[in-house]
């Protein structure tokens, strides 16, 4: 038996989850497969309805996490098989290269620097670039190099630089195994492909971006700079478009997204607020500010200028130079087009490709939707239908950041009830942060 | 609140989002508002006057409407069965009951005598299934394409096309009747399912296993809404890819021209054909292939479908689609506008006189093109 708690996906989630656990004594296994933790919340500009900075709350629980006595932090990593029950799972981690060890590397970035290679960057959403040799994003944790043999030529320039001799172009996959006596999987989600919705101009227009887009865009971090700008030229009239890849029956999403109506309010408030001249429009079908203090916000937004049409955008094409976005609005009953510089998709929320495997591996149910199967929707959304496995945020269903904290937080709790009693006990005074 | 409609076509589970209404080629020039005649529809009390108004014939059922409706709802329907209690009723335009009798005495909308249906092929030396020939393979002309004297041009040159390559078809001579696409569409179900019926009784008597259409109307009738038995049904554009693709056809020939391609609603929006027509395009030397900003997916309708053929718009609905589409493809400097549909043939040619451009511009089927680059130069 165990009573250590393995938890799948470092976003914010995951964190939570991670760090409720070990505070009791716990010991905790976070696997992250991304070079870094932090999810997609640190990549925002802000978040609603507050609009305070994702990286000031994030990157403190980033630092705890890694700094914590009891988490054992496994980045870049995934799990390759679990077999066993509650009290009980052995797991298999593939620990993958990053080339670069991680007990050497002192993060100076001499590598990136060096390297010769550059390619879109995931963290900026292919908007900006980074090296074959790169840190994702400058407050990654932890704060290592990763080289990415996809891209590099074996150039070794690196090598010839990193004065800490980190660079091993030989180094393979590790595996280890750990005894675990519960899962939180904290699996997260991932952004619509809004190439999907083809009439709406994803990737055939460079001015038709997803909302996760202008995030980076307005990001002082970002690859502008924080300037919302396209070829170089600040947008005067933006249209947002809600409900891309959200209660679609004809992509096969038919849920709702949650998040995007708020998202969306917020990125407008973002155009309003760096282009104080921009025309701004929303089209939408409802507007959802369900949350405390949303519906306030988006009054707000909406003081602010931005108008609001009920209607969503069935084509996006061009004419001449302009994009041209065209809608009923369905409360005046007419036509119109927008000639819009920038569009503006709300992308919605969907399963992560690797869930299914996931689900195999852990033989557990996924859902209609292909989210995690909660036990019950109403009083059990933490608890997946096998004893000692829990969901928490995103994982789970689409569901902000506020309300995933709060299932990590109840997803720890289940795993904790599972582990307490187990053998080994915690040897530790609980620790409080 | 009518229920038999609410019911039959789901209209109570319509969220009114205006996706059908905003994609539909036709509102944004005149009156049919998609979205807005569902909730009538669901709502009111005077349908007989609801479903009287002349813009119910302006569909063109391109089905960009249900095709993007995020409910899963198929608007386009909606209009089709106001269309069918109008039949019912008999209170259809002109027209339309002209083109629904000619269908029914002659097999075709145009009311071209059925004994003339196979002359087209005269002097050809096509294979004939009513005659006692055996074949792979049935070309199924259609009415357009037999009878038009602008269309026949491209079932000649699909027919000495294939000829040449030896390839293994045959025609239903005058036996052929029309598909029943636009007459299902112009509201005659009863009619349609007798054609539907004739038709079938004839692929089963021949034994016909393999289809292949000029018109994207009748590959998608018989794809999609005939009980087909398990037949293969292609498109002729797909045929000629294949051939393309297997070296089996060549060109000698050389186009030294600007070409753009017009997606017709029931080959690519409907069916998903998009490449295989390009294929073919981007196959002929000499050729500099062009886009429209709207294609694909986003094609612009040219108005032909949905028994747009043989009824007029109604009044206030703006100019044809097809002249936005020639205007377009005259700005972006094309010599030829190819498509790959009598219907868009017919109603962008058309569309090139009336805005008196014949000079910069020509519309031609694929297979036009297909057959003079095979000619050595």
């Amino acid at each position: 038996m165990s009573n250590a708690v393995l938890v799948i996906g470092g976003g914010i989630a995951g964190m939570q989850a991670a760090l409720d656990v070990a505070n009791t004594g716990h010991k905790v296994v976070l696997v992250e497969k991304a070079p870094s933790i932090g999810g997609h919340m640190l990549q925002f500009s802000e978040v609603f309805p507050t609009l305070d900075c994702p990286q000031c709350i994030g990157t403190p629980k980033m630092t705890e996490v890694s700094a914590h006595p009891n988490i054992e932090l496994m980045t870049y990593s995934e799990v390759e098989s679990v077999s066993g029950s509650i009290g009980r799972f052995n797991v298999k981690i593939r620990k993958k290269s990053r080339f670069i060890d991680a007990a050497r590397c002192t993060g100076c970035g001499e590598c990136a620097i060096a390297c010769p290679i550059s390619v879109p960057s995931e963290w900026d959403l292919a908007l900006g670039q980074r090296k074959a040799a790169y840190i994702p994003f400058p407050q990654a944790v932890p704060a290592v190099y990763t080289i990415d043999k996809t891209a590099c030529v074996e150039c070794r320039k690196c090598e010839k630089v990193c004065d800490a001799a980190a660079i091993n172009f030989e180094a393979e996959d590790e595996f280890v195994e750990r005894v675990i006596g519960a899962i939180i999987l904290a699996t997260g989600y991932e952004v619509f492909d809004a190439s999907l919705k083809p009439e709406l101009g994803y990737g055939t227009y460079p001015n038709v971006i997803t909302g996760y887009e202008l995030e980076r865009l307005d990001q002082a971090g970002g690859p502008t700079g924080g300037k919302i700008e396209v070829n170089g030229k600040e947008p005067q009239n933006v249209v947002f478009i809600q409900c891309v890849g959200s209660r679609d029956k004809s992509v096969g999403v038919e849920y709702c997204s949650r998040v995007c109506c708020m998202a969306t309010a917020k990125q407008a408030h973002y155009v309003r607020h760096k282009i104080p001249g921009a025309r701004v429009t929303v089209c939408y079908i409802d507007i959802r500010a369900f949350g405390k203090r949303y519906e306030e916000f988006y009054e707000r937004v909406q003081g602010e200028g931005v108008i609001y049409r009920r209607g969503v955008v069935s084509e996006v094409y061009k004419r001449d130079d302009k994009l041209v976005v065209r809608a009923e609005d369905t409360l005046l009953g007419e036509m119109f087009e927008e000639e819009a510089d920038l569009v503006v998709l709300a992308a919605g929320i969907v399963p992560g490709k690797a869930t299914v495997e996931l689900a195999e591996k852990l033989n557990i149910p996924l859902g209609p939707d292909g989210f995690f199967l909660e036990n019950n929707p109403k009083l059990a959304a933490m608890e997946s239908g096998v004893p000692g496995i829990y969901l928490a945020g995103c994982a789970e269903g689409p569901k902000d950041i506020s309300d995933s904290v709060v299932q990590a937080g109840a997803a720890a709790f289940m795993a904790l009830l599972a582990v307490v009693g187990a053998e080994g006990e915690p040897d530790r005074e609980p620790v409080r942060s | 609140m009518n229920l038999v409609f609410a019911e039959k076509y789901d209209l109570f589970k319509c969220f009114q989002c205006g996706k059908c209404s905003a994609g539909c080629p036709v509102l944004m020039k005149g009156p049919l508002n998609i979205r807005r005649l569902i909730r009538e529809v669901l709502l009111r009390d005077d349908l007989v006057s609801i479903c009287q108004r002349s813009e119910i014939w302006d569909c063109t059922t391109c089905q960009a409407c249900t095709l993007r409706c995020p409910r899963g709802l198929r608007p386009h329907e909606l209009l089709m069965g106001i269309r069918g209690s109008l039949v019912e009723a008999g209170k259809i335009p002109e027209t339309v009951s002209e083109a629904l009798e000619n269908v029914f005495k002659q097999g075709n909308p145009w009311g071209w005598p059925r004994s003339k249906r196979h002359e087209w092929a005269a002097d050809l030396g096509v294979k004939d299934l009513t005659r006692g020939d055996r074949a792979g393979r049935l070309l199924f002309v259609g009415c357009a394409p037999a009878y038009d004297p602008r269309v026949q041009s491209v079932t000649r040159a699909l027919a000495g096309t294939l000829l040449s390559l030896k390839a293994d078809f045959a025609i239903l001579g005058n036996e052929e009747t029309c598909c029943g696409s636009e007459v299902r569409r112009m509201g005659e179900e009863g009619l349609f399912e007798m054609l539907a019926e004739d038709n079938s009784r004839l692929f089963s008597k021949y034994n016909v296993t393999d289809i292949m259409t000029i018109s994207p109307h009748c590959y998608n009738v018989f794809k999609n809404e005939y009980q087909n038995g398990g037949r293969q049904v292609k498109h002729y554009t797909q045929v000629i890819s294949g051939l393309i693709g297997e070296g089996k056809l060549t060109f000698p020939g050389k186009l030294e021209k600007v070409v753009t391609y017009h997606d017709p609603c029931y080959l690519g929006k409907q069916n998903g054909i998009f490449d295989e027509p390009r294929n073919i395009i981007k196959a002929i030397p000499g050729i500099n292939f062009i886009e429209f900003d709207r294609s694909r997916e986003r094609s612009l309708c040219c108005e032909g479908g949905g028994g747009r053929m043989f009824v007029e718009a109604s009044p206030g609905s703006g100019e044809r689609l097809a002249l936005t589409r020639i205007a377009d493809a005259v700005k972006m400097g094309a010599d030829i506008v190819a498509t790959a549909c009598p219907f868009c043939l017919l109603n962008l040619e058309d569309a090139v006189k009336t805005a008196g451009c014949e000079d910069k511009i020509q519309v031609r089927d694929i297979m036009e093109l297909v057959a003079e680059a095979i000619r050595p130069a």
